[in-house]
């Protein structure tokens, strides 16, 4: 007998933004259901309203007509819902072994006595649980000793300890190999035999179109449609995705291909397998795909962050080899990170103090002390620059807006004058005007004949601003076009692994 | 209205607070004693802090990238068994004695960057081990033994080698507190003038994006722990002339006084950051209530109460900031 769950008009606010109007969604036990949409569409949020995690939402749920209020985590595992989140290391506690985390629900909630634990029993238990999902894990080994997808397996069996009706897997396949991908896919249908009912979030349609029987697709935090998905395409899938192309204000410009600026060839690093890139002096090229595709890896690897296993990187015609970012720096390649407040800023110092940060060297007198008349004439042409809207120079980067901080990010490279700038999600988090700003930047270092490499995973910042793209799927660069050749159909479908 | 007026309170305490509480001291215990006042007196006051002073801004170059050296005391402890014993037990010169102390701290430095830099342990623990290494080194050393001139050697005879009668200047007055100056001086110069110190201060800020900013982070904790090790052996050093012997972990009770004035000087006028000017601050801080303390008549095994409160108070302050901006 089929359980049918009911969402009908969920709507969420967070300070600042709707995330959610209005969204109907249906699941039924017994019945693998795709969840899609692209990054922001409101997947995520939706499902953590679904197992709990928000609790000030409108809107109503049911099952099998009967309403229920889920506001707390507890309220949906008391109906049988459980969600498996995508950083599958922040829900276990890796010295602990894989049996403790698999009863930890029954650990926490007091099926022991007296605060006793029965460790036979549990271990009994939870070695019921892996061999009833056909795994061949010891119940009594560490968490830390296991990979990403025994991790993911553990959670899993986690979830069905409980009374489980419906299983949420957010992008359960991002970090698997392809074996692992059909190991969780076998675990998947059984789990459906048992009349579970399975929401699978994922960007990969190959995957999806393999493995669900219903697919709902959502955009700009609303339904999009519902269908089975034998009645539909991967193409359909793509272009309800992204809808109507939003406009967004981009700068014209006008591109001068130059010289050939930076060549990598067959690079593989952490995350990178053999990617060939090139850029020209005036160009925007772009790096996109999904998130975790290996863009920022990619980035890092380019910059000596990260450590290359194979590959040359050409700089200005002549062969590089960059051990830190301190050598890439002074060989006039620099980066701006994505972790803004991570890697970008130094939060708790001055404005001064991180606009000069990278030219400090060029602004001494006697060979070591700071000229600070000369910083702070630098600083505040840079400030002035880039319109850095700040009380002083001495005001503390902290007490800024995420857009000022990375106004600050970008222009502490500014006065490096450096060859090459790779830009790593530069608009992450910041508002629509000061999107726009940063954009004209880019522009202008490029119709200054800088090299840019600009990565990211939003299409439309991809087709505004860039003049050659490479899409990244899995570290490895899967296409390279002319950024007018192309669509964003086909970017999306390469980005989502077709081939 | 009235939560930003007591806000602003608390700012003037954050700023003023050491150097408040400073010239409170200073009124209570002149009017308890007026003989503290005197000339005599404050002048025992810096020599007395001058040697505490000396090691903790070597701890503050090691906050400054924010770090933490707790092999400081023991470094001047076997500085000062290098020193004396360079004198004492092989009659070499000054100049050779005091290579010596040096070149077994810039060891000692190389050492815990290699702990903290290649092997990756926590700059505490490191130091921490590091601490009870030296210590035992030390004591190795001296085969547990004062070193002192005239002293007995291990085949009966005597030791025949004499201290330079220079070396014996260090740890008087005056030059005992104008190195102290000097030290405080110089260092507040390098962390504040130059490139080098904003550097060590952008890596405290944040080694991550001091990293991708190009900066070669590993460079400055190696210089920084080097530095912290070198001033801890300048301390050391003057500690043996100012005792003409080098003592059993003579400098073991320095650690705790180090670290604490180097705390309470990250809040002094309100610098935020570990800087030498509000390190002495601090050390004149402990010295003045030592040294009246001493005067009320406090039992001297009492005395680590009163400056454990007052390193948990600087503490407090310095972090309810950090917490509240």
């Amino acid at each position: 007998m089929n359980t049918i769950l009911d969402m009908k008009n969920i709507s969420i606010s967070f300070p600042g933004v709707k995330a959610l109007s209005n969204v109907d969604f249906q699941a039924q036990t017994g019945r693998v259901h795709a969840l899609i949409g692209a990054n922001g569409a409101g997947k995520s949020t939706l499902m953590k309203i679904l197992s709990g995690a928000y609790g000030h939402y409108e809107g109503d749920m049911s099952i099998n007509g009967e309403p229920v209020h889920i506001r707390q985590p507890a309220d949906a595992k008391k109906h049988g819902i459980q969600m498996v989140y995508q950083e599958v290391d922040t829900a276990l506690i890796p010295h602990l072994t894989v049996g403790e985390n698999i009863m930890m629900d029954q650990l926490i909630n007091g099926r022991q006595e007296k605060g006793w634990i029965r460790w036979r029993q549990l271990r009994e238990e939870a070695a019921a649980l892996l061999r009833k999902m056909n795994l061949s894990l010891s119940p009594t080994k560490q968490i830390s000793e296991l990979t990403l997808a025994e991790k993911q397996m553990v959670l899993i069996a986690r979830a069905i300890s409980n009374d489980c009706r419906f299983l949420i897997l957010d992008e359960p396949t991002a970090p698997l190999s392809q074996t692992e991908t059909d190991e969780l896919f076998r675990i998947v249908r059984q789990l459906k035999e048992e009349d579970v009912s399975i929401i699978f979030i994922s960007h990969r349609l190959p995957e999806l179109f393999a493995i669900c029987d219903d697919i709902t697709i959502m955009r700009n935090g609303e339904l999009v449609s519902k269908n089975l998905i034998a009645d539909t395409t991967q193409n359909e899938v793509v272009e309800r995705m992204l809808g109507r192309k939003m406009d967004e204000q981009f700068p014209t410009r006008t591109f001068q291909k130059g010289r050939v600026l930076l060549q990598a060839s067959a690079l593989s690093a952490s995350g990178v397998n053999g990617v060939n890139i090139r850029i020209h002096a005036g160009e925007v090229v772009g790096l996109t795909g999904l998130v975790g595709a290996g863009k920022s890896e990619i980035c890092k690897a380019l910059f000596g962050e990260s450590k290359l296993e194979a590959g040359e990187i050409q700089l200005n015609g002549k062969s590089v080899l960059f051990r830190s970012p301190y050598d890439a720096v002074r060989h006039g390649l620099v980066l701006v990170p994505e972790e803004r407040r991570r890697e970008g800023v130094f939060v708790s110092e001055s404005v001064l103090s991180n606009i000069t940060v990278t030219t400090l060297t060029s602004m001494l007198k006697a060979g070591v002390l700071i000229d600070f008349k000369k910083e702070r004439e630098r600083a505040a042409s840079i400030i002035d620059r880039l319109d850095v809207r700040t009380p002083s120079q001495e005001a503390k980067v902290r007490h800024l807006s995420g857009g000022n901080q990375q106004k600050i990010a970008i222009g502490k490279w500014l006065l490096a004058e450096a060859d090459v700038y790779i830009f790593d999600e530069p608009t992450k988090g910041i508002d629509v005007g000061a999107k726009r700003e940063i954009f004209e930047l880019i522009a202008e270092l490029a119709a200054r004949g800088k090299g840019i490499l600009y990565a990211s995973s939003e299409m439309t910042e991809i087709f505004g601003m860039t003049d050659r793209l490479y899409v990244i799927y899995d570290g490895q660069a899967v296409l390279e076009k002319e950024t007018s050749g192309t669509t964003e159909e086909e970017v999306m479908y390469y980005s989502t692994g077709g081939k | 209205m009235s939560q930003k007026k007591s806000f602003q309170l608390f700012d003037f305490f954050y700023k003023y607070g050491t150097i408040l509480t400073i010239v409170v001291l200073i009124a209570v215990f002149t009017a308890l004693n007026p003989a503290f006042i005197s000339s005599d007196n404050l002048l025992n006051i810096l020599r007395s802090i001058s040697i505490v002073t000396i090691i903790a801004v070597g701890v503050t170059v090691s906050l400054s990238i924010n770090g933490f050296d707790l092999s400081v005391g023991s470094s001047a402890s076997l500085a000062s068994a290098v020193v004396i014993s360079m004198f004492v037990w092989f009659s070499q010169n000054l100049v050779v004695a005091l290579l010596a102390a040096f070149l077994s701290a810039i060891l000692i430095g190389i050492l815990n960057s290699i702990m903290i830099v290649k092997l990756k342990i926590p700059d505490m623990l490191a130091t921490l081990a590091m601490m009870f290494i030296i210590q035992g080194v030390a004591l190795t050393y001296t085969k547990g033994a004062t070193i002192s001139e005239n002293m007995v050697i291990s085949d009966g005879s005597y030791a025949e080698g004499v201290i330079s009668p220079v070396f014996a200047k260090l740890g008087q007055l005056p030059w005992i507190i104008v190195i102290m100056v000097a030290v405080v001086l110089v260092v507040q110069g390098f962390l504040s003038l130059t490139k080098h110190g904003r550097f060590m201060y952008m890596i405290g800020g944040n080694q991550e994006a001091a990293r991708l900013s190009g900066i070669p982070v590993n460079k400055y904790k190696v210089a920084a722990y080097i530095l912290s090790a070198l001033l801890a052996a300048l301390g050391g050093i003057v500690l043996a002339s100012r005792v003409m012997t080098a003592e059993i972990n003579a400098g073991g009770p320095y650690l705790m006084d180090a670290v604490a004035a180097a705390f309470i000087g990250l809040s002094v006028l309100g610098a935020g950051k570990p800087n030498a000017l509000g390190t002495f601050v601090g050390a004149v801080l402990i010295g003045i209530l030592q040294n009246g303390l001493v005067m009320m008549s406090v039992p001297y095994y009492a005395m680590d109460i009163v400056k454990g409160s007052v390193l948990a108070f600087a503490l407090a302050l310095t972090y309810y900031k950090q917490k509240h901006t």
